[in-house]
């Protein structure tokens, strides 16, 4: 388990989980995120959405599991025991994030935070916050609430 | 020590509130559901005061009265009865059954103490 | 001393509750014929006790209400006014209106307008006396009127002779009066003491003059001597002429009572919260039992260890069972109902019904009960509206004029089976068969059996009413009964005899949460089956498998084609296991029809609790819930309904392509 630190908070600065999925960086509001689990055993749901792996038993709770790269349509990579689940909420609903790893806590100032750009981006636009420069790598932020109330993938619907 | 008093009506939720009442002031409090019940309990113990309604099934408020009245172990205990506004002759009823006073429902909790402090040395 | 009693509202809203169910039954007796005395005491005392209560709470309109109805029922009881049909009709009328005032009073809501009308009519049918004018003097107050001057009074006071024999002690009036003022003395009067030989002990032969120096009224000082006014002599007498302006203070107002939303709760029997607290211990006892043979283990203790923790097993079934007992109530709870919804209709639409219940007892979840209020009072609607049938055809047919409905509840080996017979027309299964084509329900000819052209009444957008009539066809249906029992994961279905009558049978889970199940692997997938709508599992021989035209795949099980629903093509699991004779396939029932399941492998049966897949995800069809296994993982528990409708539409469209 990752130990989050917080922010001495100074107006205008957010904190974003960071982590990666293939050789892009995202990251995503801190707020929303209630933990970061090991891979824990997926149960399939019939009839989902690719990118819904299934559900999973979270302390006695069972919560979807979504794909992000599957929802980017990325190639699917296996899972294992250093896979991670960031395990976030939206609303009153619970949902787990498979990615690839957790890279860091990253204090962003919102003057920092560009727009997206239209092009060029894996995912869709819609889902995106804005961008952001860390160390000569960009970082894509993440709209969560919007990605996981999409239609597509109707969690929480 | 606490003084017993045996609160009789056959409505439970009455006798909650008035138990309740009384036990926040101090006095201990006995229950019964109608006039038969009432009269068991007496028999077991000691009483300092007793407050009934009228209208009870199995032995009604008024019998219940007299029965308490013509027993030589619970004659001089104060009656109060829990009466209606319209209902006059019941009251005159009761009292000359025997009964001590009064109290009209619906009742303020802070009345029925008052009550019993006029009734209770 | 301010003494708080919103914490009692609640009861007095349950209770009042009681009390009303009491007074409609008790009324519907009376409207049935029955009479006596005792009746006509315990339907009186009924309104009396809501109104005693409600006056606690300053609910004025419920206790000027409920005094209206209680000056009327003294009357009835005691033969001054006559028992007739108009007389009980306005009383049921009452309670219902009475009802409303409940809710509305628990609610903070304003009362119902039609309140006057009915309080009108009220008093009426008192016929002679006056309605009167009984806006309850709150709350005798103890606040005195403000009064500024303090005044001099000259009070004497002789109790009545019997004083004693009231439980009085005239000197607790004296001291009550000393108290009412600034100063007093008092002088006591012996002059119609007997001699000692004459005297009698339980009489009062002693008088006092007291002199009196107050600012209150001579009202309240009046007011000492209140319990022993009658028989007493008493005058209050101003010593000083200026009269003391007794200005009346404002009279307190009723204690706020917040209209706070009520929350759901149970009553629950006292004994039932002994138990559970009982074994709550003993699972304590067991747990540490258990944790000593941990900290000092050694192989030898394995089996102590293993006794251990299945004891521990053993009390936390049993503490399972027992809290959801706790939720349990009597069907009786919405069955009271009925008898007054059986009468109203049999007058409404001219029929002769009569309504015997049975097995009121019988306990459910609380949700289950209050879900199914809702299906029940639409299957005997129906009954009464499309099952019986009139006086005259009934006497035509040699029927009594009086039609039954039978309601029923009980217990069956782990479930519990509502049934409502009547002794009516029963089905016109030919009617069935029309409307179902009319509505395109069906098509053609197809042969269908008894038990399919009955289900068929079960299909949204089927009803046999040739007008609409304003109760049944009122966007209730049976479509929506079934959906409704099954979505309690339970079961209904529907029999009849032409010209005898019909039945409806709804068989219900005893606990919503825990479900029995039977585990299956599909692939590398474990799911569960709800037990109770197993009925056997084979593993089919080839000849056994066919394919029919129309129909797909079905499994012939002692002459019956049974539609063979593969579980890992639904599912989209995949599975090696292709050849329905080389798997199992668990027969299971649905709307009286039964499917064969194809599954990997049998694991075994288990009690699991449910767990909502809605919370965080979504309804998925053909899932019931989930639930986790005994190693952690999720595991879906299936819906045989949504199976069956999932296979019909993949036909379909395959019949389609």
């Amino acid at each position: 388990m990752q130990q989050l630190e917080t922010a001495s908070s100074t107006a205008e600065v957010n904190q974003f989980l960071s982590f990666t999925l293939g050789a892009e960086e995202y990251g995503i509001d801190i707020l929303k995120v209630q933990e970061i689990k090991g891979y824990s055993a997926i149960t399939h749901i019939p009839n989902a959405p690719p990118h819904v792996k299934g559900v999973m038993n979270l302390r006695g709770t069972v919560v979807p599991v979504v794909d992000l790269r599957a929802k980017f349509s990325m190639e699917p990579v296996e899972y294992n025991k250093f896979t991670v689940i960031i395990v976030v909420m939206v609303g009153e609903k619970i949902a787990g994030l498979v990615v690839d790893a957790v890279s860091d806590v990253l204090n962003v100032a919102a003057s920092e935070v560009r727009p997206a750009p239209d092009f060029g981006a894996r995912c869709d636009t819609r889902f995106i916050k804005g961008v952001v420069s860390i160390n000569d790598k960009l970082a894509v932020l993440l709209d969560i609430d919007k990605l996981l109330r999409d239609e597509d993938v109707a969690v929480g619907a | 020590m606490a003084k017993t008093i045996l609160i009789v009506d056959d409505s439970s939720t009455m006798r909650t509130m008035v138990s309740f009442t009384l036990q926040q002031a101090g006095f201990a409090v006995v229950e019964g559901s109608n006039g038969q019940e009432a009269l068991n309990k007496l028999s077991g113990q000691r009483v300092d005061l007793i407050v009934t309604d009228l209208n009870m099934p199995v032995m009604d408020g008024i019998t219940f009265i007299k029965n308490v009245r013509s027993q030589a172990g619970t004659r001089g205990i104060p009656v109060l009865m829990l009466t209606t506004e319209s209902h006059e002759a019941k009251r005159r009823e009761g009292k000359a059954a025997g009964a001590t006073g009064w109290i009209v429902k619906p009742f303020h909790p802070d009345k029925l103490l008052s009550t019993i402090a006029k009734v209770l040395p | 001393m301010q003494v708080d009693l919103s914490r009692f509202r609640e009861t007095f809203f349950q209770e009042s509750a009681e009390h009303l169910a009491e007074m409609e039954a008790g009324l519907l007796r009376l409207d049935q014929g029955a009479f006596d005395s005792e009746l006509l005491n315990a339907i009186f005392r009924a309104a009396h006790s809501i109104k005693g209560s409600s006056g606690m709470f300053g609910l004025e309109d419920i206790t000027r209400f409920t005094h209206a109805l209680e000056s009327l029922l003294d009357r009835v009881r005691s033969g001054e006014v006559a028992i007739t049909r108009k007389l009980t009709d306005l009383l049921l009328r009452s309670t219902d209106l009475l009802r409303e005032l409940l809710a509305a009073g628990s609610a903070g809501a304003a009362a119902p307008t039609r309140m006057e009308g009915v309080l009108e009519e009220l008093c009426v049918a008192q016929r002679a006396e006056t309605y009167l004018d009984d806006k309850p003097r709150t709350r005798q107050t103890d606040h005195a009127p403000a009064s500024s001057q303090a005044a001099a009074y000259r009070v004497h006071f002789r109790p009545p002779a019997d004083v004693f024999l009231q439980g009085m002690d005239p000197l607790l009036i004296l001291r009550d009066l000393a108290h009412l003022g600034e100063s007093s003395s008092a002088e006591i009067d012996i002059s119609a003491l007997p001699t000692l030989g004459e005297l009698d002990p339980e009489r009062c032969y002693l008088a006092w003059n007291v002199r009196l120096e107050t600012s209150k009224s001579v009202e309240e000082i009046r007011d000492t001597f209140a319990f022993v006014e009658d028989g007493a002599e008493i005058r209050v007498d101003p010593e000083v002429s200026t009269p003391v302006a007794a200005t009346p203070g404002p009279a307190p107002s009723a204690p706020a009572v917040p209209a706070a939303s009520r929350d759901a709760s149970i009553r629950v029997a006292t004994s039932k919260v002994d138990k559970l607290v009982d074994l709550v211990g003993e699972l304590v006892i067991a747990q540490s039992m258990a944790r000593e043979v941990v900290e000092n283990f050694s192989p030898a203790r394995m089996s102590q260890l293993q006794e251990a923790i299945a004891q521990m097993e053993r009390h936390i079934r049993e503490l399972q069972e027992r809290v959801m007992s706790v939720r349990m109530l009597p069907i009786g709870h919405i069955f009271g109902r009925f008898p007054r919804l059986v009468r109203d209709l049999s007058v409404q639409l001219a029929k002769n019904v009569r309504l015997e219940m049975a097995g009121e007892e019988t306990e459910l979840d609380k949700s289950v009960v209050e879900q199914m209020s809702d299906p029940l009072t639409h299957l005997i609607r129906n009954a009464i509206d499309h099952g019986i049938e009139p006086v005259d055809e009934r006497v035509r047919q040699g029927k009594p004029e009086q039609g039954l409905i039978r309601l029923q509840a009980f217990h069956q080996a782990g479930s519990v089976v509502v049934e409502i017979s009547d002794d009516g027309r029963g089905l016109d299964l030919e009617r069935i068969r029309r409307k179902a084509r009319e509505r395109g329900l069906i098509h053609g000819d197809e042969p269908l059996t008894e038990a399919q052209i009955v289900d068929l009444v079960f299909r949204p957008g089927f009803s046999t009413a040739d007008q609409v009539s304003d109760l049944s066809g009122r966007g209730v249906g049976m479509d929506v009964v079934r959906k409704n029992v099954e979505a309690l994961n339970g079961t209904v279905n529907l029999a009849s005899e032409p010209g005898r009558g019909s039945k409806v049978r709804i068989q219900l889970p005893l606990t919503l949460a825990i479900l029995d199940g039977l585990s299956v692997r599909v692939g590398a997938e474990t799911y569960l089956l709800p037990l109770v709508s197993i009925s056997e599992s084979i593993r089919p021989r080839p000849e056994q498998l066919k394919t029919l035209a129309g129909r797909g795949e079905v499994v012939m099980v002692r002459g019956n084609a049974l539609p063979l629903l593969r579980l890992h093509r639904i599912l989209g699991v995949p599975t090696d296991v292709d050849d329905p004779s080389k798997g199992l396939t668990v027969i299971v029932e649905h709307s009286g029809q039964p499917l064969a399941l194809l599954v990997d492998e049998l694991l075994g049966q288990q009690q699991v609790v449910i767990k909502s897949l809605e919370a965080h995800y979504r309804k998925v069809e053909g899932v019931l819930g989930a639930t986790i296994l005994g190693d952690g993982r999720a595991a879906l528990i299936l819906d045989i309904a949504g199976l069956a409708q999932m296979t019909r539409r993949a036909a379909g469209s395959e019949l389609a392509a």
